[in-house]
């Protein structure tokens, strides 16, 4: 909130102002308001492996972090410039490979991915789109420094949050929305029907029908599936509730089954089609990627997507934007470290107390290891796995993230936090002004992962 | 609507009125305890084979005592019908549904549950018991102003509706033939003091010793009772009034979606058995078999309305 001189920064000027003729008391007082506010709704994350306390909340901070309208508008198009080019790199590892046959990509780095799916090779979603809905993750290091984390094409979860954590702070401080021009964030649920529907199968007559499938009521993200289904007004589907009948995917209603058009999945690839995936899994529709391949649904995001996300794709994806946009990125890669390679891996041996060292198919902030916090011992134990299978590996460094504050007992105090704004992505890229905020609680900690401790705040981005 | 969300919502109603009837009868047991000098644990087999959970009971003790007849009755988990199962598998269809319910709906039902998982987090003691069925009462009683209040007359309400009413008719009509004996007349012996208790424990557990004051006379009779609870159509939780609600909701469902199932012709013919019946002709036919034949039906009508809508 402060510059080096403990002046507010500007976007900061009138919250400061606020803030400073507030009652800390009544802050406090205020700050468990809001988590009434939360476990009443029950905003709540599901956590695996905790029998007693299975639902819990994420920790909410009410100040909020504020982005000036210059820098929202570089984020902005350095964002919609990566979305563009995710969609084309995804379309040409399906299609004709230009990207590895320009050298520009080891071709064993995609057709041994996991994540590479080659049933969607020639196949062409409706509207040529593969990945939806992205939110990417972004840092920040200096005024003018941003990096990108993280693209997280896949399925990104926590819109929910943005949405609750702006509703909530327009609740208790309808104030500060008279005094700052906060651009709004809560028509995404209207816009993200929107755009799920202009991606509606060709053959589509009269308004398509969308709905969200989720893998029910115990996975971690329920929430948000049920919030989001809620918001848009659709139905909400379990795959116990679909069966493709004559070609296509219906839901099984009080009146008999029902087609759908656009299916929302917060399913995993793995999962959505026992018989063309994973034959054990109970989530998904048996058949669906069938009636995908002839065209008579839109899955968002588009099954296979996840390849893009991948740690190890994201180490290119300077040349991706590149190869697809004819430009420089706009928005920067942290330095990576491919462990596949052998200098990088000898470098990263040689430095891991400085770096963080992470899965490559990882997330949620599980199997890494941040090299100046850890203890030798743990350093030592990651050394092993790490030479034992290099290719599953990368490291970057230790970013000197900036810091917002956040409200401690005693007034405020410094935290590390990213940002995760939300992309649509439809004939047209929408990036909605704002996003989530995840913040580090700990004191000096990174790892802002709601799994690992970490908590939200509002974003607002302002009008200027 | 999806099938399974008519189902959820169903069962989310069925376990908030059974949450809510347990928890009557816990206040009745209680209440006949305090009226009556040394109470025995006598009385709380009886409450326990009212519940419907005598059996569940003696798997986990071996003797019935009234503080573990509570404590099952309100608390355990291992008990699928206690007080906290019933709220917990509320809470749980109702997540699932929750794009059905109205914000209100949804966050008393949550709310009932936050307070009840904090309430019960150990065995009550005596003294707390008075405050802690009071919560529960009133818990509900906010789920149902909150749903009455917010919710469209739509299908989704018809669905929770029948849920509500199918569990009532249930627990009515079982309450009843566990004790059916106390009210057969050849057996009693009007004015008795024990006959007066355990007819006043029988209204109470479904909250109508008041309301049997105005609507018959002030001393308790066997057939009047059986009559108010089976035939009285304006008592809320008489068989007559839960099959009038079920009724008037699936002819919503008719009209709405333009077709007639199985379902409706068995609840009309249960129905047109309640109006025209005379308790007289009950007690002819014995009043156990016509609760049997009745909780048969119940059952079954519950089936078919699972069948027809494309629960599952």
């Amino acid at each position: 909130m402060l510059n080096a001189g403990a002046d507010p920064r500007p976007p900061y000027r009138s919250y400061h102002e606020w803030y400073a003729a507030q009652d800390p008391a009544n802050l406090i007082a205020k700050s468990r308001d809001a988590e009434n506010i939360f476990r009443r709704t029950g905003i709540t994350f599901n956590v695996y492996g905790h029998e007693d306390q299975s639902e819990k909340l994420i920790p909410f901070d009410i100040i909020p972090r504020i982005i000036s309208g210059r820098e929202w508008r570089k984020l902005a198009q350095g964002i919609e410039q990566r979305v563009i080019a995710l969609n084309a790199f995804l379309d040409d590892i399906y299609h004709k490979q230009e990207i590895i046959k320009a050298g520009r990509i080891p071709r064993a780095l995609i057709e041994k991915n996991p994540a590479f799916l080659p049933e969607m090779i020639g196949m062409r979603p409706p509207g040529g789109v593969y990945t939806h809905i992205v939110g990417t993750d972004i840092v920040r290091t200096g005024e003018d420094q941003f990096y990108v984390l993280e693209d997280n094409a896949r399925t990104p979860s926590g819109v929910s949050y943005m949405l609750e954590n702006r509703e909530t702070m327009m609740q208790m401080f309808p104030e500060l929305f008279y005094a700052n021009k906060v651009r709004p964030v809560e028509d995404y649920p209207f816009q993200l029907r929107q755009s799920l529907q202009e991606l509606a199968p060709p053959g589509c007559k009269g308004k398509p029908r969308v709905a969200v499938l989720t893998p029910g009521i115990y996975n971690s993200a329920y929430y948000e599936h049920s919030f989001l289904a809620d918001q848009m007004g659709v139905e909400l589907v379990e795959g116990s509730d679909l069966r493709v009948i004559d070609g296509k995917v219906c839901m099984r209603t009080t009146l008999g089954y029902q087609a759908i058009d656009v299916l929302y999945r917060r399913v995993d690839d793995d999962y959505l089609d026992p018989l063309t995936f994973r034959p054990d899994s109970a989530l998904g529709i048996p058949g669906i990627m069938d009636v995908y391949r002839a065209g008579n649904i839109t899955i968002a995001n588009a099954p296979g997507t996840g390849i893009s996300d991948d740690k190890a794709i994201y180490s290119y994806m300077p040349e991706i934007v590149e190869f697809y946009t004819g430009r420089k990125a706009i928005l920067e890669n942290v330095p990576t470290w491919r462990c596949s390679e052998e200098d990088s891996l000898k470098y990263v041996l040689e430095h891991i107390d400085e770096l963080v060292v992470k899965e490559v198919h990882g997330s949620g902030g599980y199997g890494m290891l941040v090299g100046p916090t850890a203890t030798k011992k743990e350093r030592l134990e990651f050394a092993e796995k790490l030479k034992a299978k290099p290719a599953n590996y990368i490291a970057q460094p230790t970013l000197s993230l900036s810091t917002v504050p956040i409200l401690v007992k005693n007034g405020v105090a410094p935290r590390h936090v990213d940002l995760r704004p939300y992309v649509l992505v439809s004939k047209t890229v929408k990036i909605i002004p704002g996003g989530l905020t995840r913040v580090a609680l700990k004191e000096g900690s990174l790892v802002v992962n709601s799994s690992q401790g970490g908590g939200t705040k509002d974003t607002w981005v302002l009008e200027d | 609507m999806l099938g399974r969300t008519a189902n959820g919502l169903y069962w989310m109603f069925r376990y908030i009125e059974r949450a809510e009837n347990i928890a009557r009868l816990i206040d009745a047991g209680l209440r006949m305890a305090l009226t009556r000098s040394g109470a025995t644990d006598g009385d709380w087999d009886g409450v326990l084979q009212s519940a419907g959970m005598q059996q569940a009971f003696l798997e986990e003790y071996e003797a019935v005592t009234d503080s573990d007849a509570i404590d099952f009755m309100l608390r355990s988990r291992n008990n699928s019908s206690s007080v906290l199962s019933c709220v917990e598998a509320a809470r749980n269809n109702a997540r699932m549904v929750r794009t059905a319910l109205t914000r209100e709906t949804w966050e008393a039902t949550n709310e009932f549950w936050i307070d009840l998982k904090q309430l019960l987090a150990r065995k009550v003691r005596p003294q707390d018991m008075p405050g802690v069925i009071e919560t529960i009462k009133r818990r509900a009683g906010l789920i149902r102003g909150a749903f009455h209040g917010t919710m469209l007359r739509n299908e989704i309400y018809n669905f929770s509706r029948i849920g509500t009413f199918i569990e009532r008719a249930d627990n009515t009509s079982r309450i009843l033939d566990v004790k059916y004996y106390v009210l057969l007349p050849s057996v009693s012996h009007v004015g008795s003091s024990l006959d007066n208790i355990q007819w006043e424990s029988i209204l109470r557990s479904v909250s109508a010793h008041r309301a049997y004051g105005w609507v018959y006379d002030a001393v308790y009779n066997s057939a009047n009772i059986a009559d108010f609870l089976i035939l009285n159509g304006q008592m809320p939780r008489s068989l007559h009034y839960c099959y009038d609600k079920i009724v008037s909701n699936l002819s919503y469902l008719e009209r709405e979606y333009k077709q007639r199932l199985d379902a409706h012709d068995t609840a009309e013919a249960t129905l047109r058995l309640l109006e025209k019946g005379s308790i007289k002709d009950v007690m002819d036919q014995g009043l156990h078999e016509f609760l049997e034949d009745f909780i048969g039906h119940n059952n079954r009508l519950g089936m078919q309305i699972s069948e027809g809508y494309r629960f599952y």
